[in-house]
């Protein structure tokens, strides 16, 4: 496979890019660059998607009361936001993130394996059609939560178990090929003199993520078939009255779980650690030691699962166990968040959008990771269990955290990708209106958690009824703020300012080497890397 | 490959071939894996006892003599699962014994439905740990219970509390959940 695409591009090379024309392009494409691409626009579709389910959610909670929409929908928008947000925005956007800039940062001509590539986004759109479809059913869409604890899944599901399950399976597999691209093309791709300790962060942290999720996903991928066969076969792996366990769901679930928080917000520490330095002019501050962090990190990941059950009734010296290996996390996490502000100390910043988007992340991630350290103590997660606060929590950090980093790199690497520089006025306006609506949006949900409003619920008491506007206000803000970042996308690839090759003077990375828009064809020849 | 060499097409292919190998061996593995979590789960909570699970089976009669020292508070409890519609509850809520002394309470169903059901009657025990602690010498949840339309039963418990049960328990409750298993027995 890689051998027929090295020829190919050397063939081609000499005349023009020799691409198809119209769809027949995308979907026949093998190009890294394509690819990239698609699923980067796939990921931006399903985040409108995904918002628009969580406007649903938000209009509804915006006084209390019912008013808009049945308990029941209520939960499968929840579910489904939930669902979407996770596999169809973050996921996707870093694997586009990695399609496009991997083999441009190792200076590899494309990925290991073209056509699989091809292959792993293809069937991602037919895994969400599938899931979303269950909303036209007469069932309903899943209404079980993200999380699909069985029994809600199995014997009380509304019907929609099976659409769930061969979604997550599609997915999975997705995943699971993107990721074994991945780990493909940096161990055997990488041009000569590309030691792994010369790697950019970015590539190293979708190394480690992409271990994660082939460790990870095939565990998910086991869970769901349980899941599928307990509801439809008779079989009692989560069902008590045949001798199985639903705790025991649970901590198969988190198995999968945890490390797959990580696998979101690891690739954002890459991003965020490529345009720090960039734009405070000045190294990555500690890079081997940010190596070792993510590498511990994801290590850490797969002994912390039992952290989202400690009201399950679990045994002291468990409930310790895992506090403690949580807490523990805060050690290497603590590590890059200082070499981030030691790399911006005493450097000569300069705030375009990309650092702006990477300076919000440190504080706002800081911010998430803070409320996760309180989560992780248990006693106080007794009290913090499934309320408010919770959603808080994982929204700075993959709002405020994954998706913030989303738009810092693109930001960063548009101009690279399109050849044209963006509006700076129309993205600073993205920025700062993301900004202040996502804080209004998620600050408050800290104090009604800490006030015990609960989550996944459609109606509150009225005392939350005033913080709940003012979130809602905020979500319809932060919702409406992304159509800004479509307009300045779209006017970008339509033209503008030519993009030098390398438009921002303190970015390193061969990716800078060539020229703006990346050629079709990019490193034939390996580069050489002193 | 090593890193200074060259890469040319040939060892590229093959160095590819294998990573790729050794990748879905991994991604096999681990499918494999989350199977085997389901048996490894219940041999670590066999072992220590975590889920309160308490055995299937009926323990021998005590001989290990009756600590008359302590007292242990044992309470019952039941409920029906979702769609059994049962009458089902303990004749006595609580009885005190001492370690190692054998005790009969009974448990009172009946089908309040107009068609035969069968229940299964699963057991739980809060503390976990003392789980592993309480013998059932003989228990209607070791078997499903059949009753015909409007039947009703009287379902005996014999148990008694090891003698080894840690200090600082003095109150079991003993959890019931009924289920209806209808469908699966006659398949």
């Amino acid at each position: 496979m890689t051998t027929e695409a090295i020829h190919d591009s050397h063939e081609h090379d000499d005349h023009h890019d020799h691409k198809m024309t119209g769809i027949k392009r995308w979907l026949y494409t093998t190009n890294h660059k394509d690819i990239g691409t698609l699923y980067l626009w796939f990921a931006f579709i399903m985040l409108l998607v995904g918002g628009a389910l969580a406007m649903g959610i938000r209009a509804e909670l915006f006084q209390p009361g019912l008013q808009l929409m049945e308990p029941d929908f209520f939960n499968q928008l929840t579910t489904v936001h939930g669902l979407i947000m996770v596999f169809g925005a973050i996921m996707p956007a870093f694997t586009g993130f990695a399609n496009w800039m991997i083999p441009m940062m190792i200076g590899a001509p494309d990925m290991a394996l073209p056509r699989m590539n091809n292959w792993s986004f293809w069937i991602l759109p037919f895994a969400f059609a599938i899931l979303l479809s269950s909303f036209f059913m007469d069932s309903g869409a899943p209404n079980f939560g993200w999380t699909f604890y069985a029994p809600l899944s199995s014997t009380y599901s509304n019907g929609s178990t099976a659409f769930f399950v061969f979604a997550v399976h599609i997915m999975g597999v997705s995943s699971i090929m993107g990721a074994i691209n991945v780990i493909v093309t940096i161990m055997n791709m990488r041009a000569p003199g590309m030691t792994y300790m010369k790697m950019p962060l970015f590539v190293w942290t979708f190394f480690i993520t992409a271990y994660l999720l082939i460790a990870v996903m095939p565990v998910l991928a086991g869970v769901v078939t349980m899941l599928l066969t307990d509801t439809y076969f008779g079989t009692s792996f989560f069902d008590a009255a045949g001798g199985g366990d639903p705790v025991m769901f649970q901590h198969i679930f988190w198995f999968f779980g945890h490390p797959e928080v990580y696998i979101m917000i690891l690739p954002a520490f890459g991003i965020v650690s490529t345009i720090i330095p960039a734009f405070a002019r000045k190294r990555l501050f500690g890079y081997s030691s940010m190596v070792y962090a993510t590498a511990s990190i994801a290590f850490l990941s797969f002994i912390v699962w039992a952290h989202h059950m400690f009201t399950t009734g679990m045994p002291l010296f468990g409930e310790l166990f895992f506090m403690y290996c949580t807490m523990l996390i805060a050690v290497p996490t603590g590590v890059k968040v200082f070499n981030w502000v030691a790399t911006m100390w005493r450097g000569s910043m300069s705030f375009e959008v990309p650092m702006l988007f990477s300076i919000a992340f440190v504080i706002l991630f800081t911010i998430g990771g803070f409320s996760g350290l309180m989560l992780a103590m248990t006693p106080i997660d007794f009290q913090y269990h499934d309320t408010y606060f919770v959603v808080a929590h994982f929204h700075y950090v993959l709002v405020t955290g994954s998706l913030f980093s989303i738009f810092a790199g693109t930001y960063y690497w548009l101009p690279k990708w399109t050849g044209n520089m963006y509006s700076d006025k129309l993205s600073k306006a993205h920025f700062w209106c993301s900004l202040i609506s996502v804080n209004l949006l998620f600050f408050p949900m800290h104090f009604l958690g800490l006030a015990g409003m609960p989550r996944r619920i459609p109606d509150y008491a009225l005392q939350f009824a005033d913080f709940n506007m003012w979130v809602s206000i905020g979500g319809f803000a932060f919702g409406l703020s992304q159509l800004i970042f479509l307009a300045v996308v779209i006017k970008c690839i339509k033209g503008g300012e030519k993009a030098e090759a390398k438009p921002w003077d303190g970015a390193e990375g061969l990716e800078w080497t060539v020229p703006s828009p990346a050629p079709y064809h990019t490193f034939e020849t390996p580069p050489k890397i002193d | 490959m090593s890193i200074e060499q060259q890469p040319t097409p040939e060892n590229n292919k093959v160095n590819t071939a294998n990573t790729v190998k050794k990748l879905v061996l991994v991604v096999f593995a681990m499918f494999g894996f989350g199977f085997a979590l389901v048996p490894l789960y219940d041999v670590f909570c066999d072992i220590t006892g975590l889920n309160g699970k308490t055995s299937t089976t009926a323990a021998n009669v005590n001989e290990a003599g009756i600590d008359e020292s302590r007292t242990i508070t044992v309470q019952f409890i039941s409920r029906t699962a979702k769609g059994i519609p049962w009458q089902f509850e303990p004749m006595v809520n609580e009885i005190k014994v001492h370690p190692g002394e054998m005790k009969l309470v009974k448990f009172y169903a009946k089908n309040e439905s107009p068609n035969a059901i069968v229940g299964q009657a699963v057991p739980s025990v809060s503390p976990g740990q003392a789980a592993v602690y309480f013998q059932k010498i003989e228990c209607f949840c070791f078997n499903s219970q059949p009753l015909k339309a409007q039947e009703d039963v009287e379902m005996a418990l014999q148990f008694y509390v090891d003698t080894e049960l840690p200090e600082e328990v003095t109150t079991i409750t003993l959890s019931y959940t009924l289920y209806d298993i209808t469908s699966s027995v006659e398949t």
